[in-house]
């Protein structure tokens, strides 16, 4: 990246609005004042570096990195991987990416997840990675369940991981979500719909990758993150609606 | 542009498990150390500050879910660019009071930006992390472009953190009469 240029800003023809009554919770913490625009400060382009030596064996293991040794979390077995770059395709390297995601139940490993689903004494759902020099990342882990939540009565959550991503500057940070493809909660879940854009949510759909799936051993799913780049000029970003 | 940068998607309630598993209550996860735990490592120069804090929604209860991060230049005026996690920081908001407290050193200022630290707040019903900077009661700010950008008296003192005894005070309020000023970075 260069050092200089900053980042673009949210594309808001493909970020959630602040507000989305649907999701209840939104309704009382989204700012009802514009963002304040300025110009971004080398701060901004900056941000904090990890270092491979953050990571442990198996950090990006879920299936073993919580299970007592010998054993392992129960659920279908499978991958995540894919690539993380930026808006002009250049890979994000050398940079964290942490996961959460519920049990294969549906459950949490959370004080206040209280879901009728058991805990699985070997799973925490929690992992981490850091990208190497192409912007690959991979993990193991089992596929989450979907759980219902408190929200409108009825509501879902498709089985989904948390991703957390630094990226190389601090304007970069990113949580999103990975859904799976093929899941019929997607279009009905007032979290993924806070995304108006139907393409920016087929993009948070990880897609069954057969030509990484170990036959007779595991699925593997393709999923890439792509973080805001930098150095388009405001007659780019009209161009591209941004 | 080639591609079409990700959607955010809300931290959720769960946040911990994947940021602060220590806090979460994950036993020996990553050696029983959260990361961003410190800002800095102890034997950092400058001059030590507390600030402490809570979050509010718009109805004043406090937000206890919340996750808030914290960038900092150290006290000459320089980010971290290599090496450890120095001048980051991350703070899992208490269950009850919505409250955090942050041990660190005054940054100093660079050019005409006063001495600040920039926040990133997360939490459940929070679609897109927000952007917010703490600046400091007596410091230098008179020249700072943020600031300066800012007509409104009290708009522009959300981004302040008040002394408040021998530590500063800094509260988040994510909407309504208070509502802290969030930056589009």
């Amino acid at each position: 990246m260069t050092k200089d240029k900053p980042f673009n800003r949210p594309d808001m023809s493909l970020q959630p609005r602040a507000l989305t009554p649907e999701y209840r919770s939104s309704r009382l913490r989204s700012p009802m004042r514009k963002l304040l625009s300025f110009t971004p400060s080398q701060g901004e382009l900056l941000g904090p570096n990890f270092g491979h030596d953050v990571i442990n064996l198996n950090d990006n293991d879920l299936i073993i990195n919580y299970a007592a040794p010998g054993k392992a979390a129960i659920g279908e077995q499978i991958m995540v991987h894919g690539y993380m770059l930026d808006e002009n395709a250049r890979p994000v390297s050398n940079s964290l990416l942490e996961f959460w995601q519920a049990n294969s139940g549906g459950r949490y490993r959370h004080k206040r997840d209280g879901y009728l689903a058991p805990l699985d004494p070997n799973f925490g759902g929690c992992g981490r990675t850091i990208t190497d020099g192409d912007g690959y990342y991979s993990l193991r882990t089992i596929r989450p369940g979907p759980y219902p939540w408190p929200n409108g009565g009825n509501d879902w959550r498709p089985a989904h991981i948390h991703f957390s991503c630094f990226g190389l500057g601090w304007a970069q940070r990113l949580i999103t979500q990975m859904y799976f493809e093929g899941d019929p909660h997607i279009p009905l879940c007032p979290i993924v719909q806070s995304i108006a854009n139907g393409k920016a949510v087929d993009c948070l759909t990880a897609r069954l990758d057969m030509e990484h799936t170990v036959p007779m051993g595991f699925r593997a799913f393709r999923f890439d993150i792509i973080l805001r780049g930098q150095g388009s000029t405001l007659f780019e970003n009209k161009l591209e609606g941004n | 542009m080639i591609r079409s940068q990700s959607a955010s998607q809300t931290a959720g309630p769960y946040v911990h498990i994947g940021c602060t598993p220590s806090f979460a209550g994950l036993k020996n996860m990553y050696g029983g150390h959260d990361l961003g735990a410190e800002m800095f490592s102890s034997d950092t120069s400058g001059l030590l500050i507390t600030i402490k804090g809570r979050i509010f929604d718009g109805a004043g209860m406090p937000v206890t879910d919340a996750m808030l991060e914290f960038w900092q230049a150290d006290s000459t005026g320089q980010y971290a660019s290599q090496g450890g996690s120095q001048g980051w920081a991350r703070r899992a908001v208490d269950a009850e009071l919505a409250g955090y407290s942050l041990q660190t050193i005054l940054p100093a200022a660079i050019g005409e930006d006063a001495p600040h630290i920039k926040v990133w707040v997360v939490a459940r019903g929070i679609n897109l992390g927000l952007h917010t900077r703490i600046y400091f009661d007596g410091q230098a700010n008179a020249n700072d472009p943020v600031l300066t950008s800012i007509n409104d008296p009290v708009r522009k003192s959300t981004l302040i953190a008040i002394r408040d005894g021998e530590s500063y005070n800094f509260d988040i309020h994510l909407q309504g009469e208070n509502e802290t000023v969030f930056l589009n970075v």
